[in-house]
């Protein structure tokens, strides 16, 4: 039942396992296959090549966007965003996650990406989130809901990054669908896969309502008791 | 005569990477000069002339972009960080001025998706209607550099070096996407997936619409854990799963099993410890004790989000 083709799923599986460079993992499974399905180095060489043309399309946006991105960030486009965020009226750290995510959500629809865990999340979004808690608390964070704060800060960025990807405009993984179903001659439109997407979108947005507001709870309920000490690491 | 292709836009592209590739080759200080210069400008040549040049000669190039990645060879020009307190200057200076032209881009691409297609001036046609929404994108992407340009008041070049400096950062990872609907071709080409299916149908009574649902979703998922990438997972299950039994067996809509068979995918993505830079890469970012404190924290959304997808598909993939 099994034969030597499936050869390239093993390298997929061995390589991403051992870390390999995900580029040369893929590229080998590839030539792999190829060479367990009977076809020669030349004729593989021209599937890889037409292939990679065909789906350029993929790569287009991206490129597009970088120097404008790029011009607008030499300017202060994240600090822009982190005032705007800053001035939002938020009272509390689960507030700020759901704001977060909502918004990570909104403009990733868009194409557009506002942040990441380095960028947005660690300097802007628990500082933020740790202010209100303590806020909340009299002046006073548990350590241990500070931990908790700070891992649900970056299961908000996690989430809202993944599920809202192209809905509005395509530059990513929507377009990696339709150039997948277009290599393999099936016929989908674009249109349809955003459509399609948005629902999930909407849902991950009700998910975290719920999640920040047991969040929320959670804090208000060992908050003022075991908070006796100062919060973790303070401007970490 | 048709004003606005695609084409158009690949071209400019191709410039904007020829360029980036000319300002690397002039930066003695790049710690892999030549690697990225060669890998950046193979890029360049590919959206200029890609669709000019014989397949076998893409292919090969492609494969040297593969071995300078895999040999470490593309990297990040040395750093010039700006100091935050200029930056925090400038944002002040320039407001919210700063976002038009990042609004101006989905503006441009929804209007023109709508508006575009099949419009003709004395039978001129303005845009190519088959790829219509990729021209809006792109046009609003030009309109977009053009403002941000003017409103920064920056030379072209400056863009073309902080546009250089952030395709950079993502390095190699640009052309993933590319490379694995590749691998998806190749496969389907090799007929990978009847084989896949066949080990399913043997294993799961998929003759069931339902039983199929739900073994795709449950395969994108962990598939995706096992790999660490739903991208990954996605040609590999939809051609042995997806494609055979929802599709083919029981008349499934592709868009809707497309769509919820990658967000299925992006629940495993939740979960997996592969996945390093959005689950432990965090953790040490945000000094957190415990190594899986986010992936714990993600969790409920993931089984959450995950039965979500299952109802709906199941719901509505045989009915549209």
């Amino acid at each position: 039942m099994m034969d030597w083709k499936l050869i390239g799923l093993a390298v997929v599986v061995a390589g991403f396992a051992l870390r390999l460079n995900a580029l040369a993992v893929i590229f080998v499974a590839g030539v792999s296959t190829g060479l367990a399905a009977g076809f020669s180095w030349t004729e593989i060489m021209a599937m890889v090549g037409r292939f990679f043309v065909d789906n350029r399309n993929l790569t287009l946006p991206v490129i597009l966007m970088v120097p404008v991105v790029g011009l607008l960030e030499r300017h202060g486009l994240q600090q822009r965003v982190a005032a705007l965020i800053r001035q939002a009226k938020v009272t509390s750290a689960g507030q700020v996650l759901w704001l977060y995510q909502c918004l990570r959500e909104l403009t990733s629809m868009v194409g557009l990406s506002i942040g990441n865990h380095a960028s947005m999340v660690r300097p802007l979004i628990v500082p933020m989130a740790e202010a209100a808690a303590k806020e909340r608390g009299g002046g006073k964070l548990a350590p241990a809901d500070s931990q908790t704060i700070r891992a649900q800060a970056g299961a908000a960025e996690n989430t809202g990054n993944f599920f809202a990807d192209d809905i509005f405009v395509a530059i990513g993984a929507l377009l990696l669908i339709k150039g997948f179903f277009d290599t393999a001659k099936i016929e989908v439109s674009l249109r349809d896969i955003q459509l399609w997407s948005l629902p999930t979108a909407l849902w991950v947005m009700a998910v975290g309502w719920w999640r920040f507001r047991r969040l929320d709870r959670q804090i208000r309920k060992d908050g003022p008791v075991s908070g006796t000490g100062p919060a973790g690491k303070e401007g970490a | 005569m048709t004003l606005l292709t695609l084409n158009v836009f690949f071209v400019i592209a191709g410039l904007i990477l020829a360029a980036m590739a000319v300002q690397i080759a002039r930066d003695a200080t790049h710690p892999t000069r030549w690697g990225s210069v060669a890998f950046w400008g193979l890029l360049a040549a590919i959206m200029l002339g890609g669709k000019q040049a014989p397949p076998v000669v893409v292919g090969h190039a492609v494969a040297v972009m593969v071995l300078l990645a895999a040999v470490r060879q593309v990297g990040l020009p040395r750093a010039e960080e700006q100091p935050v307190e200029e930056l925090e200057r400038r944002a002040g200076a320039l407001g919210n001025r700063l976002l038009r032209p990042i609004l101006l881009v989905p503006l441009v691409a929804i209007i023109g998706g709508y508006a575009l297609g099949g419009v003709q001036l004395g039978g001129v046609v303005l845009a190519e209607a088959r790829t219509v929404s990729g021209i809006s994108l792109g046009l609003g992407c030009v309109l977009a550099l053009l403002l941000a340009v003017r409103t920064t008041r920056e030379r072209p070049g400056v863009a073309i070096t902080e546009g250089g400096r952030l395709i950079q950062a993502i390095s190699w990872t640009l052309i993933l996407p590319q490379m694995l609907a590749g691998l998806g071709g190749i496969f389907a080409q090799a007929g990978v997936g009847e084989n896949i299916a066949q080990f399913v149908a043997w294993a799961l009574p998929v003759q069931n619409p339902l039983v199929a649902v739900v073994a795709y979703c449950l395969g994108m998922a962990l598939f995706t854990i096992l790999l660490g990438n739903a991208f990954a997972a996605f040609p590999i299950m939809t051609l042995g799963v997806g494609v055979p039994f929802i599709m083919q067996a029981h008349g499934g809509n592709a868009a809707i099993m497309g769509a919820l068979g990658m967000l299925s995918g992006y629940c495993g993505t939740l979960l997996t410890p592969m996945a390093a830079n959005f689950n432990l890469v965090p953790v040490r970012l945000l000094e957190l004790r415990d190594d899986w404190a986010v992936i714990k924290a993600q969790a409920p959304f993931a089984v959450a989000i995950w039965i979500f997808n299952v109802a709906l598909m199941a719901l509505c993939v045989y009915r549209f």
